[in-house]
């Protein structure tokens, strides 16, 4: 007799835990149940972001990138989950690679994005990069592993945190992500990834008071696009479009994905004695 | 009475062996000459290492030269990346072994091997891992290419320290190294070349060459070395820029320091002295940017000494295995030597020695921390390195006379300001010629943070982004 | 860079002795009846009923209204009655009120008193206001040592802590002591370790030595030793001794019992082998 197979469940993932929806409700894609998160779902996800907040910025950058290569070592760990899911080798290697590449960023982005300024008095003048707070993402249709890395990390390397729609229609290597990111050592409420229908979840997250910045990656819809940029005004959130046209994730991404979400603070003090 | 009794950290975690020989193209390679390496504590002999002549110097070079031009230059940096990531893992999960190791040869507190320098360790490879495929950020130009083959030669105080310090931005930005580590102190970096071996890192990328001074001679002069890294004294600092003249090599030098500690009227008295002790007795001295020179406000000067000898009588001089220990052994007779010759000057110059009751034991290199005060910038021990737990003790009356003084040296590694006021301090740092100005703090490194000195305290920064310049062809 | 001190064997043996009589056994609830106070005074009296060699703690500390039932409970056994008093913990009352209630605990039977300042006042700059409370109800204790609780974790900063310690010490407190352990922030190392400064510079200044108590927080046997750690490398020897040194704890005991058990036995211990109250 042949083994029965233990089916995964698949769920959100908020504040570090795999809850199902509040709403109760699931879909059908990719041949599994997947939870459809309700705007409810939304608040909750803010809501843990929001805690997350302080704990994350107040990190070191080095105890950020130790935290983020650890997620790589972790990733390595289960590509043949995400190959099991129809990703290509390539983009699983390239997306192992990518997390790396931005761990490594954590403690040198200040260097480069900060500096010293020569004002003309005797004052010291440093301007430093803060990480905004709450992000929300939505994230990449076209590319489920790789395309997601590419929005979640640079967004959190630097100390924010974010709430991810998964895309839609393949939303199960979002889910395979988290459980990666559950056993990194990222604390609880970092990362916040929601499954369902974004036309649903987006405005609700767009509209939210309590984000504080919004990257539409993912949506491909140009009026959607608009409404959501729209409903983001209201709190004046930082706002990312969508890309103009096919985008290739495995270039380099330079770093304004990492300064879109960055505030610069300008310190200034006299010198005298 | 609070005795607190023997802690002593086991040594059974470290497995040295007999004999070592030289790291050449990835793997170990018998030396000709072979020469005992001690523990200073006690003078047990620890192993037997090689002490490479001259060819061997040259096979070593060769071997890094193939390296570079066969593989590690032609590497993509996120390929580079990711083995400096598996090295720096390998470094934090043997951490205990290394702590241990380094306090057995060199004398230091385990306190501090396990605490400062092994962590350390492990950060700066984790950090420059990170530059290795962003070159292009760092400013020096959208596409920067290494230099090729550096020859790297490390002093005795921070063994393992100072070889991260020098590899790893090397390796980071596609050179490979012969390194030489001081003839005192060559076990940690033996290990360290078992790991690059446990990270299966390409022969030849970091080759290990053991020995003493004409070792190190015959790396710098070698035709085949592209860039000559060198921390160390003052002197052979000045022989190395001498000898370099006139050839392709670029160089940067780290070398010695005779830094004043400033303390003004208005700084937290408890603090400052913590600060103070730290910044000479932290490693028993033996650091190029040590606090040696305090100069305190002439207005609090009882009061900050009484706070000062209170605070020296609760230090432990002891066997730097024992987790209690803060001051361990001096690293060698040649350096005890040279401390007591100075001293002995100290003295006779007029300056009035202190040192707290302090049971010395009986074998091993020992010295227990001292302080001269009645110290001018016109004694020897106010200008000279001494690189032991000695602290000449001056006075000043305002700011810009603390600056004259702290500045009136050939030397300008680091400083320290110790005061409430934060215009005060800004305006001091401004003034004080020296690559790092500790405002209310002392002895803090970081991997990003860059460090090097002003004058004969050498030339060229390591840390942080402005330590991939060394290493790149700009 | 003091907590990094280790304390083995004998040491450790020697500081666990030491920290147990230092403990000034605790209960400050709305729900203290007199038989739960009953209870804790047998506990301090004998901590370990198993072993009689284990030392007695310090004192009792509890509410005025529950002081006769512990000079009961305590009579003859050189264990010291602390009760907290002056409207514990906010200190939110007229100063009448507060010495009146300072007084009725030590004619109660109290020998010690733990008081508050009052921080609105000095968090105000009512300096003079906050001293001359502390006169008052100096006075008020007669022959009883009076404790003067800072409420550290509502002043915040070092400094401000260094400031009310001198206050405490010139309006002529016995001790002075971190926390009422009713607030989120109770006693820390560096908090105690500004303490430690301020009176030993204050015995350096006047002569007189003023005691030290941190409470609230410290749980474990590890971090006791700590704090005699820093007590004997900050302050001196002189301060290591129950007239001069105490821990406000209530959990604090049990885990120091465990690890003397540990000591002697060489094995770990269980909770269920010592007393809950």
């Amino acid at each position: 007799m042949s083994r029965l197979a233990v089916r995964k469940t698949y769920k959100l993932f908020v504040g570090g835990k795999f809850p199902r929806s509040e709403s109760g409700r699931s879909y059908l894609v990719q041949d599994a149940n997947v939870a459809l998160a309700s705007r409810k779902d939304v608040r909750d996800a803010v809501v843990a972001a929001r805690a997350a907040v302080k704990g994350w910025s107040g990190t070191t950058a080095y105890n950020r990138g130790q935290i983020l290569y650890r997620a790589a070592e972790m990733l390595e760990g289960r590509r043949d989950q995400f190959l099991a899911l129809g990703e290509t080798e390539s983009d699983v290697d390239a997306a192992i690679d990518r997390w790396v590449w931005y761990a490594g960023w954590s403690d040198k982005i200040a260097q480069v994005y900060g500096n010293a300024n020569p004002v003309a008095g005797p004052y010291f003048n440093l301007s430093s990069p803060e990480p905004t707070g709450v992000v929300g993402v939505v994230a990449p249709p076209e590319s489920a592993l790789l395309g997601l890395v590419s929005v979640v990390a640079p967004a959190i390397v630097t100390g924010n945190t974010v709430v991810v729609l998964a895309a839609e229609g393949r939303p199960l290597a979002a889910i395979t992500l988290a459980e990666v990111l559950a056993t990194s050592d990222l604390p609880g409420g970092v990362v916040n990834i929601l499954t369902g229908k974004v036309a649903e979840t987006g405005p609700w997250l767009a509209s939210h008071m309590d984000v504080n910045a919004l990257d539409l990656a993912g949506v491909r819809d140009g009026e959607l696009a608009a409404s959501l940029e729209e409903a983001a005004a209201e709190n004046l959130k930082r706002v990312v479009r969508p890309p103009a046209g096919p985008v290739d994730w495995t270039s380099d991404p330079g770093i304004g994905r990492m300064t879109a979400f960055l505030e610069t603070k300008t310190v200034w003090h006299p010198k005298g004695i | 009475m609070f005795e607190y009794a023997p802690a002593p950290e086991s040594r059974s975690i470290v497995d040295i062996k007999p004999s070592y020989g030289l790291f050449v193209n990835g793997e170990w390679v018998d030396g000709e000459v072979r020469n005992k390496t001690v523990n200073p504590a006690n003078e047990e002999v620890l192993a037997e290492v090689a002490w490479a002549a001259e060819s061997e110097v040259d096979s070593a070079v060769r071997a890094a030269r193939t390296a570079y031009e066969t593989v590690w230059s032609k590497m993509p940096g996120r390929e580079r990346a990711k083995y400096l990531f598996r090295i720096a893992r390998i470094i934090q999960e043997r951490g205990r072994e290394l702590a241990v190791l380094e306090s057995l040869d060199n004398g230091k507190p385990i306190r501090e091997s396990r605490d400062v320098d092994v962590p350390l360790v492990a950060a700066h490879f984790f950090y420059y891992a990170g530059w290795a495929d962003k070159l292009g950020y760092a400013g020096y130009g959208a596409d920067p290419k290494p230099i090729g083959v550096a020859g790297q030669v490390i002093p005795w105080n921070f063994p393992l320290l100072m070889l991260a310090w020098k590899i790893a931005p090397a390796l980071a930005c596609g050179n490979t190294v012969v390194l030489k580590p001081a003839e005192t102190t060559p076990l940690t970096a033996l290990v360290f070349a078992e790991i690059c071996q446990e990270a299966e890192l390409p022969p030849g990328v970091v080759n290990i060459v053991t020995g003493a001074g004409e070792t190190g001679h015959a790396l710098v002069s070698h035709e085949g070395v592209d860039k000559v890294a060198f921390t160390g004294s003052t002197d052979v600092g000045r022989a190395i820029a001498r000898a370099v003249a006139g050839t392709r090599k670029k160089v940067t030098l780290e070398l010695g320091g005779k830094a004043a500690n400033i303390v003004f009227e208005d700084a937290p008295i408890d603090q400052a002295v913590e600060g103070i002790v730290n910044g000479i007795f932290f490693n028993q001295g033996h650091v190029c940017c040590a606090g040696s020179r305090l100069l305190i406000q002439e207005s609090v000067y009882d009061e900050v000494l009484a706070s000062l000898k209170r605070r020296m009588a609760q230090l432990r001089v002891g066997d730097p295995l024992d987790k209690n220990t803060d001051i361990g052994a001096i690293n060698s007779a040649a350096q005890l030597e040279r401390i007591r010759t100075l001293s002995e000057i100290g003295a006779e110059e007029g300056a009035s020695r202190w040192s707290p009751p302090c049971e010395l034991p009986e074998r091993g290199f020992w010295f227990a921390p001292t302080i001269f005060t009645g110290v001018t910038q016109a004694h020897r021990i106010a200008r000279e390195e001494i690189f032991g737990p000695v602290l000449s003790v001056l006075t000043f009356r305002t700011p810009a006379e603390a600056v004259e003084k702290a500045n009136n040296t050939p030397y300008g590694l680091s400083a320290g300001v110790w005061t409430d006021k934060g215009s005060r301090i800004l305006w001091m740092a401004d003034r004080l010629r020296a690559g790092v100005v500790w405002a209310n703090t002392f002895n803090k490194f970081d991997p990003t943070s860059p460090f090097g000195g002003y004058k004969e305290s050498g030339y060229g920064r390591e840390g942080g982004r402005h330590g991939l310049e060394a290493y790149l062809d700009v | 860079m003091l907590s990094t001190r280790s304390i083995k064997t004998t040491a450790k043996a020697w500081a666990i002795d030491l920290a147990i009589r230092m403990v000034d056994l605790t209960t400050l609830e709305g729900a203290d009846t007199p038989g739960k106070v009953r209870a804790l005074s047998a506990k301090a009296r004998r901590p370990d009923p198993a072993d009689p060699s284990c030392p007695a703690v310090a004192a009792l500390c509890v509410y005025p209204s529950m002081v006769p039932v512990a000079a009961e409970a305590l009579r003859g056994s050189g264990v010291h009655l602390a009760s907290v008093a002056t409207a514990f913990p906010s200190g939110q009352a007229p100063l009448e009120v507060k010495l009146a209630d300072t007084k009725a605990a030590v004619a109660a039977g109290a020998d010690e008193i733990d008081m508050v300042i009052s921080r609105g006042a000095f968090l105000s700059g009512r300096y003079q206001e906050v001293y001359d409370e502390i006169v008052a109800v100096k006075a008020a204790c007669g022959d009883a040592h009076l404790k003067v609780i800072l409420e550290t974790g509502e002043l915040a900063t070092y400094d401000n802590v260094r400031r009310a310690s001198w206050l405490a010490m010139l309006a002529g407190g016995d001790f002075i002591k971190t926390s009422t352990g009713k607030v989120p922030v109770a006693a820390t190392l560096p908090v105690t370790l500004v303490m430690l400064e301020a009176v030993r510079d204050f015995r350096a200044a006047t002569g007189r030595q003023v005691g030290v108590k941190p409470a609230g927080g410290i749980r474990t046997t590890k971090d006791a030793i700590k704090y005699l750690v820093v007590v004997n490398e900050t302050a001196g020897e002189d301060w290591l001794d129950p007239d001069w040194f105490r821990f406000g704890a209530s959990t604090l005991l049990n885990d120091l019992l465990m690890q003397r058990t540990k000591l002697t036995t060489g094995h770990y211990s269980g909770p269920d082998y010592f007393t809950v109250d």
